[in-house]
């Protein structure tokens, strides 16, 4: 496969979980949704930092805020800034074991949350609720999975 | 091994960048609200992502059409039969009581009602920010929808259209911590103004004084003053009253009419356009121009399984 087409499996998977962000989900379910435009943008800033970074993370999170109707620029800025600190501490992930990663997603999708609360809070008036930070659990719970299938599309298509 | 980074900006100036355009990008867009005319375009090019995800449950509804079976569909067919007829009958007592209506406010000289344009919407099962309760509907300016556009079903208000996409847009609900609505007291004609709270389940009316005559279970209306609802649609019930002596205001809570978790089917409406004169039953399902219902006239539609009430 050639080079511009494997690299549109990066994209092709971007927007795969921006879909999955906003599919319905069963009202009891939906606190429990994943982060998962979080996780496939960390998992691809780990495997291959030098392609993406800040500058995709920034634009899917913005492309997340309009499908979402919010304030634009809010998960944009949350998702930049993790995506910053994965990219500057990749090798050092990389080196974890699957479950250490979670861990250290769980942090990363808690701080990006905070960011968006903290962003969204300053411009209007909004209620928090403990609901909110749920997510965090099962976006740990599903990084195990999410990594090896999207390792296992970065190894088929020989994307780099 | 290849040089990481090796080429384009360093990650600082990156993030740096990145960081700049959010904060100016949140501030330009919630304090200057500069983004609202690319709006449109921008959710269009967004919709079909929209369109996507909402397919799954689409495909379920149209499985569960095509399975339905012979017999159910004929007891439904009775059941709306039946329903149809009460509701006619509900109607010819209407005209007549319209008819009533528009002479005495000429005699009165207050200006007659106007009617309305409605048509038919559906949510879109997407999900949203869920710091704001909003709904996303299947149609958008190619149909005529604009921003401000007050929505209702067949119980009472539901919201007004936020933003607008060129085949969906968005309604942001009455219960929105941003939203407010100038209602009237069904009972007396109290005016007030009703905000969301956040809460899809309460209404908070502010700066109410303690010798306000209120009760637990009066009916609250649009008061048509802000100039955006138009005047008579049902909102919300008073589900309580209390006063605290040390308090410069009451704290009044009330209960919006309509389910908010559990709407499908929406109105939008056109207030200044006039419909067809007097269209008693709705001919094309997808827009029917029906004239607009007094507050207290508004038959439940056929979808429930209670009995149309005569308010």
């Amino acid at each position: 496969m050639d080079k511009g087409n494997s690299r549109s499996m990066i994209y092709l998977s971007i927007v795969v979980a921006l879909m999955l962000a906003i599919l319905p989900l069963p009202a009891q379910l939906d606190a429990f949704r994943p982060d998962w435009l979080t996780l496939v943008v960390l998992y691809w800033v780990l495997a291959l930092p030098h392609r993406v970074n800040v500058g995709t993370a920034w634009c899917a999170g913005l492309v997340l805020d309009i499908l979402l109707g919010s304030t634009l620029g809010v998960r944009a800025l949350g998702l930049a800034v993790v995506t910053y600190v994965a990219a500057m501490n990749y090798q050092l992930i990389r080196n974890f074991s699957v479950w250490q990663q979670a861990v250290v997603i769980g942090v990363l999708t808690l701080s990006c949350k905070l960011l968006i609360f903290w962003a969204e809070h300053l411009v209007s008036d909004i209620i928090l609720m403990p609901q909110y930070f749920w997510s965090i659990l099962s976006t740990m719970l599903i990084w195990p999975w999410v990594f090896l299938i999207l390792r296992r599309t970065r190894r088929h298509f020989g994307v780099r | 091994m290849k040089p990481m980074f090796g080429r384009g900006p360093s990650l600082q100036l990156r993030l740096l960048l990145a960081v700049v355009a959010s904060v100016s990008l949140i501030f330009l867009d919630s304090k200057l609200d500069l983004f609202s005319p690319y709006r449109v375009f921008l959710n269009s090019l967004v919709s079909p992502l929209q369109y996507m995800a909402n397919a799954p449950s689409q495909l379920l509804d149209t499985v569960a059409d095509k399975v339905i079976s012979r017999e159910q569909l004929q007891a439904k067919n009775k059941e709306l039969e039946h329903q149809v007829f009460l509701v006619r009958s509900d109607l010819l007592q209407m005209e007549h009581l319209k008819e009533e209506n528009k002479r005495l406010r000429q005699l009165l000289g207050s200006p007659v009602r106007q009617d309305a344009r409605k048509m038919v919407a559906e949510i879109m099962e997407v999900d949203s920010d869920p710091f704001t309760h909003q709904v996303v509907i299947d149609k958008g300016s190619l149909n005529g929808v604009f921003e401000g556009q007050p929505v209702v079903n067949d119980q009472g208000v539901v919201g007004q259209v936020l933003r607008v996409g060129s085949t969906t847009s968005r309604v942001l609900l009455i219960t929105d911590n941003s939203h407010g609505i100038p209602v009237r007291f069904q009972r007396n004609d109290i005016r007030a103004l009703a905000n969301g709270t956040g809460n899809l389940e309460r209404l908070d009316i502010p700066f109410v004084p303690h010798s306000t005559d209120i009760q637990e279970g009066d009916v609250l209306v649009t008061s048509g003053l802000g100039g955006r609802f138009p005047e008579g649609y049902p909102i919300a019930v008073i589900e309580r009253f209390e006063y605290d002596e040390g308090m410069p205001y009451a704290r009044v809570d009330a209960k919006p009419v309509v389910p908010l978790d559990r709407i499908r089917y929406l109105l939008l409406l056109w207030p200044g356009e006039a419909g067809g004169p007097s269209t008693p039953v709705p001919v094309n399902p997808e827009e029917r121009e029906v004239s607009e219902l007094p507050a207290a006239e508004v038959t439940p539609a056929p979808s429930q399984s209670e009995e149309p009430s005569n308010g």
